[in-house]
């Protein structure tokens, strides 16, 4: 006999689910994915009544697809005229031989693809970067609102607007529910990783709270980046967006002290990073290597990353080769942040005096004017030369600059460290390479 | 979290030899469960008879090569899962467990590193 299945245990089939479902539900919706997410919804009310009574089925995810489809015909047959928004779905799904069952084959080969669509659609240029964030974790995740307001600190109502507006933005805009091909692609899968990527870095270095990181939210973003690469074996960007944050994971549990505290990563245990996640990184890595072509800036960052994930110990790091690797990135992403995280490397390959030399050509930069990092290493590369009281007055700034609790207590103890050591010679405390 | 989950067997009833239909619908559900993020290594373990302990008591170390009077569980296939709690660990175990067609399965979080 089976003992029925738990609510837990129901809950978690459905979250599983939850993307396919709304993909695949989303092609024959014409895109239209408030309608999919809709039909799903019915589906998961469905499968709430009669799976702790009968059990979960063998197949859920067809059993799900089946109820929403016959949902969708239901609804079509019965309001033909008055609701057109069924029209679409309930004419592709009438078109099916029978029930719709017949296709459900063909269905599961396509999920693949309708799952690629759903990324797509989701990280659509349209939407503000706010709502592509929210409409990802929700659609791809399976996420609630709830969790997702939750990890980003933010009133639950406020996601809950932001993906109800992204919804109709898209059918406004009458986006197609494809994957973008030929000159579009770039443009698009750029966006795709800069979503996924934002929230791993919001999970990584938290913007707002009181915590320094929300590690759940990096798993969700590399797994959503193990996906993708799944998805788009192809793209090598995509590998490297995945080795770039399977690395940077690697260093999670290191990153903070005892008491939850940031831990500079050339302060790091080593020994606490995690091997196998590095392992990961580093294969990923090679993938996107071997596709070839030339190099993209997430397999630049990668390629950094793994420079220090290399390196048991800190004076092992190959500083010239990451110099080199900031001076490509510069060349294919220029951006103010990675001359700063160059200057720091190029510091640490040549001598804080050249390090400094290039931060100091950046402080003049408008987008670095409110950056907590640029006197942070400002500060740091004057403590090496000595410079004591100029670097307790850029520990200082930082501290003021940043929103984020714990890194302003860490940069507000650097300026007291530095005090203490008026008039005294340079600690050598080393500065942590903020892409590192 | 992490778990590790393995299967456990009972030398009594050896399992049977797997058709090649059963290594391709478990290929298939590895790089399933791969593709989804939730396996981040797997791998076999050679047959327990074949296993070598080392012990070490009062200072002095001792090497015993199998096979074993005492063996009561052969340990197969195993997979570290990488998943948001331990009901969803739960639930891609169930799937395995139906792709192989029954045995049991356990599951230990994994801490650290």
């Amino acid at each position: 006999m089976t003992a029925s299945p738990t609510h837990t245990a129901i809950e978690t089939v459905i979250r599983l689910e939850s993307a396919r479902l709304i993909a695949g539900l989303a092609r024959y919706a014409g895109g239209d994915i408030g309608l999919a997410e809709e039909l799903a919804q019915d589906a998961v009310v469905a499968a709430l009544e009669q799976w702790p009574r009968d059990g979960v089925p063998a197949n859920p995810g067809a059993w799900l697809m089946t109820v929403a489809k016959r949902r969708a015909v239901d609804q079509f047959r019965r309001n033909r005229e008055l609701e057109r928004k069924y029209a679409q779905i309930g004419r592709a799904l009438e078109a099916e031989a029978g029930d719709g069952t017949a296709a459900l084959d063909r269905a599961a080969d396509g999920i693949g693809d309708d799952l690629l669509r759903l990324i797509f659609i989701s990280c659509h240029p349209v939407l503000p970067v706010p709502a592509r964030v929210a409409l990802t974790l929700r659609l791809l995740g399976g996420l609630t609102t709830a969790e997702i307001a939750r990890a980003y600190v933010v009133p639950e109502p406020t996601i809950a607007q932001r993906i109800v507006r992204a919804k109709r933005t898209l059918a406004d805009a009458h986006v197609p529910f494809e994957t973008p091909g030929g000159q579009e692609r770039p443009a698009r899968l750029s966006s795709v990783l800069e979503v996924i990527y934002l929230i791993f870095n919001e999970g990584y270095s938290a913007t707002a709270g009181d915590d320094w990181m929300r590690p759940d939210l990096c798993h969700e973003a590399v797994r959503l980046g193990r996906v993708l690469a799944g998805l788009a074996p192809a793209e090598p960007e995509v590998h490297g967006l995945l080795a770039l944050m399977e690395i940077q994971s690697s260093r999670l549990a290191a990153r903070t002290g005892p008491s939850g505290e940031p831990v500079l990563l050339l302060d790091q245990d080593r020994a606490r990073w995690d091997r196998l996640l590095i392992n990961r990184g580093l294969a990923a890595l090679a993938r996107a290597e071997e596709l070839g072509g030339s190099h993209g800036p997430y397999v630049l960052q990668a390629a950094i990353a793994a420079c220090h994930a290399r390196a048991f110990r800190p004076e092992e790091t190959d500083w010239a080769r990451i110099t080199s690797l900031y001076t490509e990135l510069a060349e294919v992403a220029p951006s103010p942040i990675v001359e700063l995280n160059r200057a720091v490397a190029l510091s640490m390959a040549s001598g804080p005096a050249a390090g400094l030399a290039l931060v100091d050509r950046l402080a003049a930069e408008p987008a670095l004017r409110n950056y907590h990092l640029l006197p942070s290493v400002r500060g740091d590369l004057l403590l090496k030369l000595g410079r004591v009281a100029e670097a307790q007055a850029e520990f200082q700034r930082a501290s003021e600059l940043t929103s984020n609790a714990r890194e302003r207590e860490l940069t507000a103890q650097r300026a007291r460290t530095a005090a203490a050591h008026l008039p005294g010679a340079p600690t050598g405390d080393p500065a942590e390479s903020p892409g590192g | 979290m992490r778990f590790l989950g393995y299967t456990l067997a009972d030398p009594a009833t050896p399992i049977p030899e797997p058709t090649p239909d059963l290594y391709d619908r478990m290929g298939e559900f590895v790089a399933e469960a791969t593709n989804a993020g939730v396996v981040v290594a797997t791998g076999g373990l050679a047959p327990f008879e074949e296993a070598t302990k080392v012990r070490y008591a009062d200072g002095e170390f001792t090497v015993i090569d199998g096979p074993y009077t005492e063996a009561k569980e052969l340990v197969g296939g195993w997979a570290l899962m990488e998943v948001r709690d331990k009901a969803e660990a739960i639930e891609w175990t169930k799937r395995f467990l139906a792709v192989a067609g029954g045995g049991e399965s356990t599951l230990r979080q994994v801490y650290g590193p």
